[in-house]
């Protein structure tokens, strides 16, 4: 009978019937959905027989492209998830005063705000920057891949482990209530003893070494495969921009993965890194965090600026202002941002030589975040600027992120920040600059490249309404919490007892619903320009008239990216190359080389998955079996050597002539 | 880098479009620096974990002190051990370079077995001290002390398994690039770790003891 | 352009802007002077995107279009040159106003016009973030509140801050600017009133299930009227001893205002070292005695077995039961 006992425990753990939350019915309700849902699109897969199809040339596809689209995919699908928590959240706000108290009691609130910044930042920012990068910079630099393509879609299963994870915490369980940073001795074994900080830790731990090693991916990639010709000073300033975003990513997440193990170890083991008693220190973990938490905000705009810059060049139809500065600021910036993170716990008590130093670190780094603001003003002037979507995009971001970055130096002010610290002011300044940066430069980015990546053009109807619904939408949603935090109201509240300034949260939640609007809008240009994909198709590969190299490829490009690797000469390689008149060659085709896809890149993830699921619910049983085989998989992995095929001269024969097919009747 | 080394496409220079393009054109392989990335990466999460160290390091919350619990003797031959193993796998790369499978099997076996004179020695001293109510659970200081220790020794393991594994490629494939090349990896993991033993005893064993 | 928006928020107290202490004052001018400098390149700049934006779209084919030009020295200096002038006026603002307003700074000032010796005896009031409420002690006084904190106006208070699980943040929006409230640490805050005020303070911080109700009332009043309530409070009876403090400890949300008459003069010290129930080593004691121990290292050249005599014996004196304290929640 003891024995009995003690294995279901092993087995099992402390995951029990009782995780399922059957009394909560918005998640009884998703649930439903999530489920019905699922049946439908895995019905409609397996009817139409696309389970190989999908398995074979995207799951297990070792090519950067598909990895980039499926980053985005993954983005856009966990950025509806962060959003409908934000919505709640801006519901319960807008409602909960005085005696009413909304439709989301403490503890299911909690959750949400914590989902909310973890999802956000982690399952959807990153990426959808990080499929950018892959997306683009090999294309950028000329090259057929990244550096080790394997590993890239190991990364990719990685995040999506992580993210797996942490729905799966909405239906078995619960998610952290701890803030999207999980302070200790909040998150600690004592004060958090359910399952939702565990969630928290290995969700965040599988997600970044996906990450981690995608940064090491990149940084090889723009340093060893760049075209020849391609000098650094040569490269295109989204790869620029993309290789200082990754040196940070290898700079900063090792330093996620110690803090969040030391947290894991302090919950599971009775360590004392963070404790209150026995010598712990929880401030230790405020530092770390930050340490990696500010460069992380750096890993995410510097992209978005990278992608500015590239549509402000085109659509001006100019060379970009001050290529050589703007080179010098992304790297200021990326180094500067290492020496500012104490600027997010001002009030930790730190004393004024060190609070100072910190807010006037962090005062520096809006120089260089100025110069590149003034270099894409100077290439509109005497630009001549078309107003496609991307630029659009590109103008609001102008306004919208330089308030924000205003209200960000403000809090640089230690004794400022005293008083706005964690207040309704930090949150509107943080998502000013999160959406006004990075949010409308992946908007940006996305109508710049998608005709790019799937053959046809974006909307632009539906695209100019999401674009107003946003750009308008963002002001009514974030200016009342910039008045509110003037007002000494904090952040994280889930009920209010002074109804005066209700009104306030009111007109938040309806900027929220032009966001949802706008949201809508922006799926809807997706389904329409599917339904319409012949009228906007992209038949030259260079819709915008571009100026990098990724424009002299097909739309979408071939496996292989260039049937000849480019040669460069100056900066904005194809607009050199269109100069001076090239044309593209016809005859002489050679086979060539690439990387071969392998079931490995999805099975150790998924493997690493259920490692995490085991060790939040205790199952100690299959964490040994798991990782037993995770740790055996990866070895027979290594024992495959057959990495590599050609693809032989006449198949790139066949499809180049294809291309030149339709760039004649296109004509 | 890569530099300007066009290939004329065969014809006349007079065709504009031809130096814009190389019919031939191989990259350079990007892994060993990719592995030395990866590797300053991990240098990152020990250098959390020496900061850990220099926080808590003194918390003694009443228990023991390094003094009380260190055994520098056991410290100096576990030193020993692992420096050692360094020269051994030096030799095996030097006979991974001459392309002999049979030195560098034997070298890397003896790697191997120095790796694991090492661990035995540290999982002895840990689960002394657990025995005796030293865990990791009694103080801030022994908290931080299992993690550094701790983290390099999980690393020590990880490389011996590599290794293993790494001898049965070679055993199979003998020294062609690939092996050449993961050797040279482990090579760097494997020094990498000493550098960082030789941290670790400095700044936790000897300066935790001596005055 | 402020005017009118001010106006509209006529209605709203912005109480961040508005307050009715010193340092929270002349926090308020900080923020209003910082924005002025940065606004100084904010208006031309935002002017610029909008200015160049219209000007050279493609339909106005009058204005100049220059498609290679792209660079300008001069320009460049400007550019980083005008944002480097303004940060050094603002770091140089940020330092002074930074050590001006550190919290642990005793005052030197009422306000703008009125002085005071830095060796004024500030009030002492010692405040503790709980589960998910606030305890004020005043060791001159000798009695305590929860949930409440009536300082008189125009005195130097001194607060010492400290929690009890969690991190928290203690913050009267009227009086001046936050500071954390952290277990087992002690933080300082000086600040004065300034006005008889009825208002509220709260945690900054998020700390757990009753975060939301974790309010407390904050009354600034004349010191007539301070050393009235300090004697009702006295009146009314209750004592704040170590056995009702652990009750008072124990979980809980929207406490109600509770005043005790007397309080155990060590209670804040007890709390603040984590030992306030019984058999427990008080953390600085632990600290004190782990200093020690490295000290006598340092300066004894202990072999190892002195060091494992001593461990035996310091086995024998230390208490063995931390581990109670760590398990009892």
């Amino acid at each position: 009978m003891h024995e009995q006992f003690d294995l279901a425990k092993l087995i099992f753990g402390r995951l029990s019937w009782e995780a399922i939350p059957y009394h909560e019915p918005i998640l009884i309700g998703t649930f439903i959905a999530v489920i019905l849902g699922g049946i439908v699109v895995l019905g409609a897969i397996t009817k139409f027989k696309l389970w190989g199809y999908l398995w074979n040339e995207w799951f297990t596809s070792i090519d950067h492209k598909k990895i980039g689209i499926m980053y985005m995919v993954l983005g856009l699908i966990m950025f509806l998830r962060g959003f409908a928590d934000a919505l709640m959240m801006r519901a319960q706000q807008a409602f909960s005063f005085g005696d009413a108290h909304g439709f989301l009691p403490p503890h299911h609130y909690d959750q949400v705000f914590t989902a909310h910044g973890v999802i956000m930042i982690f399952f959807v920012a990153m990426p959808l920057v990080t499929g950018f990068m892959n997306y683009v910079v090999p294309l950028q630099i000329g090259a057929r891949d990244v550096a080790f393509p394997f590993l890239n879609n190991f990364s990719f299963w990685m995040t999506t482990a992580g993210a797996i994870l942490v729905m799966a915490s909405l239906f078995v369980g619960e998610f952290a209530r701890t803030g999207w940073l999980a302070y200790p001795p909040l998150s600690g074994i004592l004060a958090s003893p359910d399952v939702g900080v565990d969630y928290y830790i290995w969700s965040l731990q599988i997600a970044g070494v996906g990450t981690l090693l995608s940064g090491v991916n990149l940084v090889v990639t723009i340093i060893k495969m760049r075209a020849p010709g391609m000098d650094l000073m040569k490269m295109p300033v989204f790869t620029w921009t993309a290789l200082s975003t990754n040196i940070l990513i290898v700079m900063a997440f090792p330093v996620l993965t110690a803090v969040l193990a030391m947290l894991g170890l302090d919950r599971l083991f009775d360590t004392h890194f963070f404790t209150n008693e026995l010598g712990g220190n929880a401030m230790m973990y405020v530092n770390l965090i930050w340490i990696w938490g500010h460069p992380e905000v750096y890993i995410l705009i510097l992209p978005a600026f990278g992608i500015f810059s590239e549509v402000v060049a085109t659509f001006c139809g100019k060379r970009l202002f001050g290529y050589t500065s703007m080179v010098y600021a992304t790297v200021v910036i990326m180094v500067l941002s290492y020496l500012v993170w104490l600027h997010h716990f001002f009030t930790m008590g730190s004393g004024a030589s060190v609070n100072s130093f910190f807010g006037i670190t962090t005062m520096i780094i809006s120089i260089p975040t100025g110069a590149k603001l003034f270099n894409w003003l100077f290439t509109m002037y005497k630009g001549r600027i078309r107003y496609e979507l991307p630029m659009m995009w590109t103008v609001s971001f102008m306004i919208t992120f330089t308030i924000g970055g205003m209200t960000g130096v403000m809090l640089a002010v230690p004794p400022a920040d005293f008083v706005l610290h964690n207040s309704l002011f930090l949150i509107a300044h943080f998502h000013n600059v999160i959406i006004g940066g990075v949010l409308f430069g992946l908007f940006a980015g996305l109508n710049y490249w998608w005709p790019k990546m799937f053959g046809f053009k974006l909307d632009r109807k539906w695209g100019l309404y999401s674009f107003w619904l946003w750009s308008i939408g963002f002001w009514f949603a974030f200016i009342p919490p910039y008045i509110l935090g003037f007002m000494g109201v904090t952040r994280r509240m889930s009920h209010f007892d002074d109804p005066s300034v209700q009104w306030l949260f009111r007109i938040s939640l309806f900027g929220t619903l032009m966001i949802a609007a706008g949201i809508a809008c922006l799926l809807m240009q997706i389904a329409v320009s599917v339904i319409n994909r012949k009228k906007l198709a992209d038949v030259t590969g260079d819709p915008w008239n571009g100026r990098t190299l990724e424009w002299s490829t097909s739309s979408p490009p071939p496996a292989y990216n260039f049937a000849f690797t480019p040669v460069v000469h100056d900066n904005d390689a194809y607009a050199d190359m269109k100069k001076a008149g090239y044309r593209r060659p016809l005859k002489g085709y050679v086979p060539i080389h690439m990387p071969a896809n392998t079931w490995a890149g999805p099975v150790i993830p998924g493997l690493s998955f259920v490692v995490g699921f085991g060790i939040i619910w205790h199952m100690w049983l299959l964490v040994a079996v798991g990782f037993i085989a995770l740790v055996a998989t990866t070895i027979y992995h290594t024992f495959n050597y057959k990495r590599d095929y050609y693809i032989p001269a006449d198949e790139v024969t066949r499809t180049e002539e294809e291309r030149t097919r339709m760039l004649e009747a296109h004509v | 880098m890569s530099e300007i080394n066009v290939t004329q496409a065969g014809a006349a220079s007079a065709d504009p479009s031809s130096r814009f393009y190389v019919h031939e054109h191989h990259p350079e392989n990007g892994t060993l620096l990719g592995f030395w990335i990866y590797l300053m990466s991990d240098c990152l999460i020990f250098a959390c974990l020496f900061a850990t160290y220099a926080v808590l390091g003194r918390n003694y919350a009443g228990g023991p002190s390094g003094a009380e619990i260190f055994e520098l003797g056991t410290v100096a031959l576990n030193t020993a051990f692992l420096l050692f193993s360094s020269i051994t796998y030096g030799f095996a790369m030097l006979a991974a370079q001459k392309k002999n499978v049979k030195a560098t099997l034997v070298w890397l076996a003896i790697t191997g077995v120095l790796g694991a004179c090492f661990l035995y020695l540290e999982l002895d001293e840990f689960t002394h001290l657990i025995h005796e109510g030293f865990g990791p659970w009694r103080s801030g200081f022994l908290t931080a002390f299992f993690a550094l220790v701790g983290t390099h020794g999980l690393h020590v393991t990880f490389g011996i398994v590599w290794l293993i594994t790494l001898m049965f490629q070679v055993g199979k494939h003998g020294i062609n690039g690939a092996n050449y090349r993961r050797l040279a990896c482990l090579s760097m993991f494997w020094h990498f770790l000493d550098v960082v033993w030789i941290g670790v005893f400095t700044y936790v064993y000897l300066m935790g003891v001596l005055p | 352009m402020s005017a009118p928006l001010l106006s509209l928020l006529a209605g709203c107290n912005t109480v961040v802007m508005n307050p009715s202490g010193d340092i929270a004052k002349q926090q308020a001018q900080l923020i209003i002077v910082s924005v002025v400098l940065m606004l100084l390149i904010i208006v031309p700049v935002l002017f610029l995107v909008v200015w160049f934006a219209r000007k050279y779209r493609a339909s106005n084919t009058e204005a100049a279009y220059e498609p290679d030009w792209d660079h300008s020295t001069k320009l460049e200096l400007v550019i980083w040159g005008a944002p480097l002038l303004i940060i050094i006026v603002l770091g140089l603002v940020t330092w002074i106003s930074t050590h001006k307003l550190d919290p642990y700074r005793p005052l030197d000032r009422l306000d703008e016009n009125r002085p005071i010796p830095a060796s004024a005896k500030p009030l002492i009031v010692q405040a503790v973030a709980m589960d998910w409420k606030w305890l004020f002690i005043y060791p001159e006084q000798g009695i305590a509140t929860v949930n409440e904190l009536v300082v008189p106006t125009d005195v130097p208070v001194r607060f010492k801050i400290t929690a009890t699980s969690v991190m928290n943040a203690f913050y009267v929006p009227e009086l001046a600017g936050m500071i954390y409230a952290m277990p087992s640490m002690e933080t300082t805050l000086n600040a004065v009133q300034n006005k008889p005020v009825s208002s509220i303070g709260f945690s900054a911080n998020y700390s757990g299930a009753g975060y939301s109700d974790m309010r407390f009332a904050y009354r600034g009043v004349a010191q007539a009227d301070f050393d009235g309530w300090v004697q009702s409070v006295k009146a009314a009876g209750g004592t704040l001893d170590r056995a009702n403090y652990l009750t008072l400890e124990k979980p809980s949300i929207k406490d109600p205002v509770r005043r005790y008459a007397g309080v155990d003069s060590d209670l804040f010290y007890r709390v603040l070292n984590r030992c306030v129930g019984d058999g427990v080593v008080c953390m600085d004691k632990m600290m004190m005695q782990d200093a020690q121990k490295s000290r006598e290292m340092a300066l004894n050249r202990m072999p190892q077995h002195a060091a494992a005599t001593r461990l035996a014996q310091a086995n024998g004196e230390v208490c063995t039961t931390p581990d109670e304290s760590v398990k009892k929640k």
